[in-house]
């Protein structure tokens, strides 16, 4: 589905993401693990094309074409959709307005807005005095609505209770299960949503640089264990043979 | 804001206003026959009319007065509480109206206040008698559609007690009509818990220069509502609407809605003086600037207390040239007066427009969105069938401004 290539990525002078090599294939989930700060929302603004994220080596390859130039619209026409962990409100626009702008024919905005307790946010400007958990489901209910084939979801559960994790994970499984080669990016530093939403493989981001990608219960059992820390001086090599896999 | 110290007193100044050569427009008019069926217009006016929110149909209006150049074209009330006519005939009915000529605005204020006081064209007349619910809203238009004349009219509304009106009023110049100038005196009167919706669209070109001159005053319990909305470009208007709250409880609310297109200059505000306690103002502002100039000014003055009143003023860069300049006044003459303003002026947020379009909205599209937003009326606190009437008219404008 995607293919990410000795990607460098720079915010101003700032180098966020240093030489990323990562597959996700059709069909595939794959989990993002990474401290605070470590890139991992920089990694979904730069597949998406945000402009204050520059490449400035390497390339990403959707669908067999390299986007690298492609603008924001362009890819998500092209099928990738991301759940924003910070989007803006817009003052004036609607929830409303910006769902019926983007669904996709037979999506019913009421329907999806009842079912992700979002009713009475469609007349709302977008994102406006939304709670940390009001945002997600907003977020989701655009996704339901545009249907992409790759979705970028930053930090699903963060901010949201126990009661409505449950609802984003049954959401998420069903814009992954829209079409069986669709896949995800999840973003967690937690991992909860792993109860509801299986990741067939694991990352982990820290400092820039992609550290190693395998089996994302044991990356995340061994996180718990040792720290992030731990990763930098790793390198993928040693968790080798603890079901581990470099991806280089 | 100017302010000249003199001897320890702050002295507070009128906007400048441009030059405009009166001489160099015609005083006169060819007259304009009366048309008793609007519908009967060519299809060009009906379109212009509409874009300023004047429906021909007369379609859920309580009323019309349509004035071209110096002719009242139509006139009539479809409601028994209304009185509606041109302020010329009003004089000769109602011998007590000369009580409320130049009550409000001093005709010589300026040189083009002056020159509606010498020379008057008529204007509307309209009033809603004491109790009157005029459920829908009366419109009025006033057209130019010769060239390089100067019109100008003097209009009267005044809102007996307990009655409860709403105004359309669109001024526009026909297609054909490229330079001109307008020059309204509007008095308005909401008596004791009174209500006025008054709603103004402007639907100017390119070279015709405005100068409205408007001032209300609002009695005890009464609430005026003033929606002012100019999309279309304008050569050059000047206007600083005033209201005066009189009486106890009164409440004044002014919005504007101000597209200033290249070459289009707009230096507009408005003016609440609150004169009795417990009185309220609020201003709004959203200013647009496509690449022409916009003065947006509000001036909020207290003389006693408790009042409260707010002044907001928001503008939007949409190009690299233009200019927005907000000016906020607040004036307080005593103690116990709360008085407010915010003020900010920018550009459309890049984040915004690639957040639509990380959703495949064009960047166009998503523009157009966040645009549209700025200028979201429902911040008017119109009633719904008001607020769609004007929806439309600003769309109307928005396929030609965009
Ligand atoms: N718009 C920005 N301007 C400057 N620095 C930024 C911006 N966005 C992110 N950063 C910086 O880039 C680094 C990576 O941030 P981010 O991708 O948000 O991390 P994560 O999502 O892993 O917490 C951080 O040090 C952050 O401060
Ligand atoms: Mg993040």
């Amino acid at each position: 589905m995607i293919k990410i290539q000795n990607l460098t990525v720079k915010i101003a002078d700032r180098e966020v993401l240093s030489n990323i090599n990562l597959e996700i294939k059709k069909g595939q989930v794959m989990a993002l693990l990474g401290p605070n700060g470590s890139g991992k929302t920089s990694l979904i603004m730069a597949i998406m094309g945000f402009s204050d994220y520059k490449i400035t080596s390497g390339d990403i390859i959707f669908k067999g074409k390299r986007i690298n130039n492609a603008s924001v619209d362009e890819r998500a026409r092209m099928g990738i959709g991301a759940m924003f962990q910070r989007p803006p409100t817009i003052r004036g626009v609607k929830t409303r307005q910006v769902v019926d702008l983007i669904k996709q024919e037979n999506f019913s905005t009421d329907k999806a807005a009842e079912e992700l307790n979002l009713k009475e946010f469609l007349g709302r400007d977008i994102n406006s005095g939304f709670s940390g958990g009001e945002i997600k489901r907003s977020e989701l209910l655009q996704l339901l609505a545009g249907s992409p084939s790759l979705s970028l979801f930053d930090e699903p559960e963060s901010g949201v209770d126990m009661e409505n994790i449950v609802l984003v994970g049954k959401m998420m499984n069903r814009i992954l299960r829209k079409n069986k080669d669709n896949a995800a990016l999840i973003i967690t530093h937690t991992g909860y949503i792993f109860d509801y939403v299986k990741p067939d493989r694991g990352c982990i981001l820290v400092g820039s640089k992609l550290h190693c990608a395998g089996n994302p219960k044991s990356i995340l059992t061994t996180i718990k264990k040792h720290g992030y820390q731990w990763c930098i001086t790793c390198e993928g090599e040693r968790l080798k043979d603890k079901s581990h896999k470099t991806s280089r | 804001m100017v302010h000249n110290m003199r001897r320890g007193k702050i002295k507070r100044q009128e906007p400048q206003n441009k030059q405009i050569d009166i001489a160099s427009y015609n005083k006169d008019a060819s007259p304009k026959a009366y048309v008793q069926n609007l519908s009967g217009m060519s299809s060009a006016q009906k379109k212009t009319m509409l874009s300023a929110g004047v429906d021909a149909s007369g379609k859920g209006r309580s009323g019309t007065y349509l004035q071209m150049d110096h002719s009242v074209v139509h006139s009539n009330s479809l409601f028994a509480g209304l009185e509606v006519m041109s302020t010329t005939q009003a004089l000769k009915k109602h011998e007590w109206l000369d009580n409320y000529f130049w009550k409000a605005v001093n005709p010589q204020a300026d040189e083009f206040t002056a020159q509606a006081h010498t020379k008057p064209n008529h204007g509307y007349f309209i009033r809603a008698l004491p109790g009157a619910k005029v459920v829908f809203p009366l419109q009025a238009c006033l057209f130019i559609t010769q060239n390089n004349i100067m019109q100008t009219v003097h209009n009267i509304i005044i809102v007996e007690e307990g009655s409860d009106l709403q105004v359309i009023t669109g001024c526009a110049t026909a297609e054909d009509v490229s330079r001109g100038l307008h020059i309204g005196i509007s008095e308005f009167y909401v008596k004791k818990n009174a209500r006025l919706t008054f709603t103004m669209v402007h639907n100017w070109a390119e070279d015709v220069s405005v100068r409205p001159r408007t001032a209300a005053i609002v009695e005890e319990g009464a609430t005026f509502l003033s929606n002012y909305i100019c999309l279309k470009p304008v050569k050059n208007l000047q206007m600083y609407p005033k209201a005066e709250l009189t009486g106890r409880g009164a409440i004044a609310r002014y919005n504007s809605i101000l597209f200033a297109h290249p070459g289009s200059h707009l230096d507009v505000g408005s003016k609440v003086i609150l004169k009795a306690k417990d009185s309220k103002a609020e201003i709004v502002a959203r200013a647009i600037s496509a690449g022409g100039e916009i003065i947006a000014r509000g001036y909020l003055k207290a003389d006693v207390a408790p009042v409260k009143a707010h002044l907001e003023c928001r503008g939007l860069m949409l190009k690299e040239s233009g200019k927005i300049y907000a000016i906020p006044e607040l004036e307080g003459n005593t103690a116990g007066v709360d008085l407010s303003h915010e003020a900010a002026v920018g550009k459309i947020a890049k984040e915004e427009i690639e957040y639509l379009m990380a959703r495949g909205m064009t960047q166009g599209a998503a523009q157009a969105a966040i645009v549209r937003g700025f200028l979201d009326t429902s911040i008017m606190g119109l009633p719904d069938e008001l607020n769609k009437q004007i929806n439309k008219a600003i769309e109307a404008c928005e396929k030609e401004a965009f």
